[in-house]
């Protein structure tokens, strides 16, 4: 994939930034009572920054009620975010009204996890994939139908498939329709929700590559969202890990892989199995101990320090900041790994950067 | 289905998958939930037998007097003529036996002043059928409209709608309709006589009963608006108005129908309690409920006169129980 490499290097903030997330947070108010009296909030999403430049397929990963399938869904505006600021394409669309952002939802579009509540099971496959020409008004020149089938055939369906329903298909093909009503209106940016997590393996390989092959054909600049590393590792440009409703490092694929900076990056990479035996003893397998803390009340600074090994008394106290210690590589961490690993020319700026990080008396790893 | 699994990813070259082509290379007609219910429906012996008999039931409703004097005229007596030649005067019994059974009057006739009581029994299935159908038709739109506002909206929206149904629920309909019919006047808005008292009677059925359909479509939408259809409607940019009409109500039109089939043999024996409580449409306009008032008093000289419009509220009920229960089990998505 050609267009990977010559992105592998760049700053995070490139100017071509289709999407840029600042601050962002959602929290859910628990109310006790008749009077719907607040005793406390679900911080599931609490800050997040990132920026997804045209072209190029963001993941999001992190274990379950991390936060990543609400970052998606408030960034298509299905919830409305508690604070923070989502930029599209200059445009800011935070707080932007239904109506006045209708015009917009043409260029981010939205692949659900569940292909089997996705589609509403009274409409055919057609009028499943012409609902987005509807409601937005587009005339087509050779009228809905005919477009609708040239979608069809693009997402790998039968165009004769036009007059069917959902329950007549398997979960890939319900999956299939799905991206197809995404691609009716020729977004510029999709959000992939576990695109394939309800999938099976077998298909799970087909609908992603058919991801990656519309990219190529339709320029499109992908945010996916997904808990299988594997499938993160295949598609994905640039990777940001997610832990109780903060990023705690953003890095391009290779980088992120091969030299994962975060403690909770490298408990995950760990966990992802090997499936040859004879390689399975090379890797130590770093365990998790105890729960991931209730994101009602998350741990003060550092919110990996409850289960983290290398914690100290500084991740209790100080929050780390989410802080570039390698070209393009950003970590949230007081005690990174792999940081030696980096460039020589990069090394002397990374020294500058955990120092800045890092508390003053802290000797460096 | 023989292509084998393309495991290489390459199956994504857009093939389009041919092999479910049907064999002439006819375009592939897909079988909506709809036809499926059907074909299940028609499998459900007691079901279809009771929606052939509430076919034939709508039918002989619709065409008792037309065209051309209708199913009534095919004996040739009509169902307020009196026929006193025909009632032994002594006993005020109809001659002849089972109670005047005979070809010119298939069904008997009535004590006291033999009307025909063929002639009767239809003319008393259109108000019968009209009422329980306009009231189902009223409670349904009311109901559904009801329901799918409280559980799509929620919050307080669904809190002011659900106490007002529990409110509906608290009435004492049938004291209620005794007041209300006794207070209406003989003319009113443009309406008079049996239109007046029939269109009153809808209104007390229908008005009172839709918050029984408004449960059960209050809690459906709840459980549809957070299907993730609804969510992609939203990302599409759709309004509120599209999503409850276009997106959830076509998943509500089963449980509806199923309720309203079973609510209208409820509303026909509604109807015949207010006509038996003299409260339903007058004299001598006939009516199923009215009739069997009547014959309460000739129940020892001619009890034919109870059995037959006693016999034609049963069946009539029977039958739209059983298809609404068949359609309940077609249309069962858990069955799916």
């Amino acid at each position: 994939m050609s267009h990977r490499a010559d992105k592998g290097g760049e700053g995070v903030n490139a100017p071509e930034a289709l999407l840029s997330v600042q601050g962002l947070q959602k929290h859910f108010p628990v109310t006790k009572g008749l009077l719907k009296r607040q005793i406390g909030a679900v911080r599931a999403v609490d800050g997040v920054s990132f920026d997804v430049r045209q072209g190029e397929t963001l993941g999001l990963v992190g274990e379950s009620g991390c936060g990543k399938s609400t970052t998606g869904r408030l960034v298509t505006r299905l919830m409305e975010p508690t604070a923070g600021k989502i930029f599209f394409e200059g445009h800011d669309i935070t707080h932007m009204s239904q109506s006045k952002i209708r015009p917009l939802r043409r260029d981010i579009q939205m692949i659900f996890q569940d292909p089997y509540s996705s589609l509403n099971p009274r409409h055919t496959v057609g009028a499943i994939v012409g609902a987005p020409f509807r409601i937005q008004g587009v005339q087509t020149e050779q009228g809905t139908k005919k477009a609708v089938q040239e979608i069809l055939e693009l997402v790998g369906l039968n165009p004769e498939h036009y007059n069917r329903y959902p329950h007549e298909f398997s979960g890939g093909q319900r999956q299939r329709i799905g991206i197809a009503r995404t691609l009716a209106l020729k977004p510029k940016m999709i959000i992939a929700d576990e695109p394939v997590s309800a999938l099976d393996v077998s298909i799970q390989a087909q609908v992603v590559n058919l991801l990656e092959d519309l990219q190529n054909e339709l320029g499109l600049t992908y945010v996916i969202v997904a808990h299988d590393l594997s499938v993160i590792r295949h598609i994905s440009d640039r990777v940001a890990v997610m832990y109780l409703g903060k990023i705690v490092e953003l890095a391009d694929r290779k980088s992120l892989y091969d030299s994962p900076m975060h403690p909770y990056t490298n408990a995950l990479l760990s966990a992802v199995p090997i499936p040859d035996p004879a390689r399975r003893k090379d890797r130590e397998r770093i365990r998790l101990q105890g729960d991931v803390p209730s994101p009602l009340n998350p741990p003060p600074a550092c919110r990996f320090h409850t289960r983290c090994w290398k914690a100290q008394v500084i991740c209790k106290t100080e929050e780390p900041p989410l802080a570039e210690l390698a070209p393009g590589h950003q970590v949230a961490c007081h005690f990174p790994e792999n940081v030696e690993q980096a460039t020589a020319p990069a090394a002397a700026k990374v020294a500058q950067n955990v120092e800045e990080a890092l508390h003053p008396k802290k000797p460096v790893v | 289905m023989t292509a084998p699994l393309d495991v290489s990813g390459q199956a994504l070259e857009a093939q389009p998958e041919a092999v479910l082509e049907g064999a002439g290379g006819k375009a592939i007609e897909g079988r909506s939930l709809g036809q499926i219910a059907w074909m299940r429906l028609k499998r459900d012996k007691a079901a279809f037998v009771g929606f052939y008999v509430v076919l034939f039931l709508t039918l002989v409703a619709v065409f008792a007097e037309r065209p051309f004097g209708g199913l009534i005229a095919l004996f040739g007596d009509s169902p307020n003529v009196p026929n006193n030649d025909l009632v032994d005067p002594m006993t005020s019994a109809p001659i002849g036996a089972w109670g005047g059974i005979s070809l010119e009057h298939p069904l008997g006739l009535e004590p006291v002043n033999g009307r025909d009581l063929f002639a009767r029994i239809l003319s008393g299935a259109q108000i019968s059928l009209l009422v329980a159908f306009l009231a189902t038709l009223l409670s349904v739109v009311i109901g559904s409209l009801m329901g799918v506002l409280a559980g799509y909206f929620g919050g307080w929206v669904d809190t002011i709608i659900s106490r007002l149904m529990d409110v509906f629920l608290a009435f004492p309909l049938l004291l209620f309709a005794i007041a209300i019919v006794g207070a209406v006047p003989d003319e009113a808005l443009g309406l008079k006589g049996n239109a007046l008292r029939v269109a009153v009677i809808v209104f007390i059925i229908g008005f009172f009963n839709w918050p029984y359909i408004a449960r059960i479509v209050r809690g459906q939408t709840l459980s549809l608006r957070e299907r993730e259809f609804v969510d992609a409607a939203r990302s599409l940019g759709a309004g509120n108005r599209y999503i409850i009409f276009r997106e959830v109500f076509p998943n509500l039109a089963a449980p509806i129908l199923v309720y309203s089939t079973l609510l209208i043999p409820t509303n026909i024996l509604f109807e015949a309690a207010l006509s038996f409580l003299g409260v339903g449409v007058a004299e001598p306009q006939a009516s199923w409920g009215g009739m069997l008032t009547r014959a309460v008093d000739y129940y020892q000289i001619a009890p034919h006169f109870m059995l037959v419009p006693g016999l034609a509220i049963f069946i009539t009920v029977m039958a739209f129980n059983l298809l609404g229960d068949g359609l309940r089990d077609a249309l069962d998505p858990r069955a799916r």
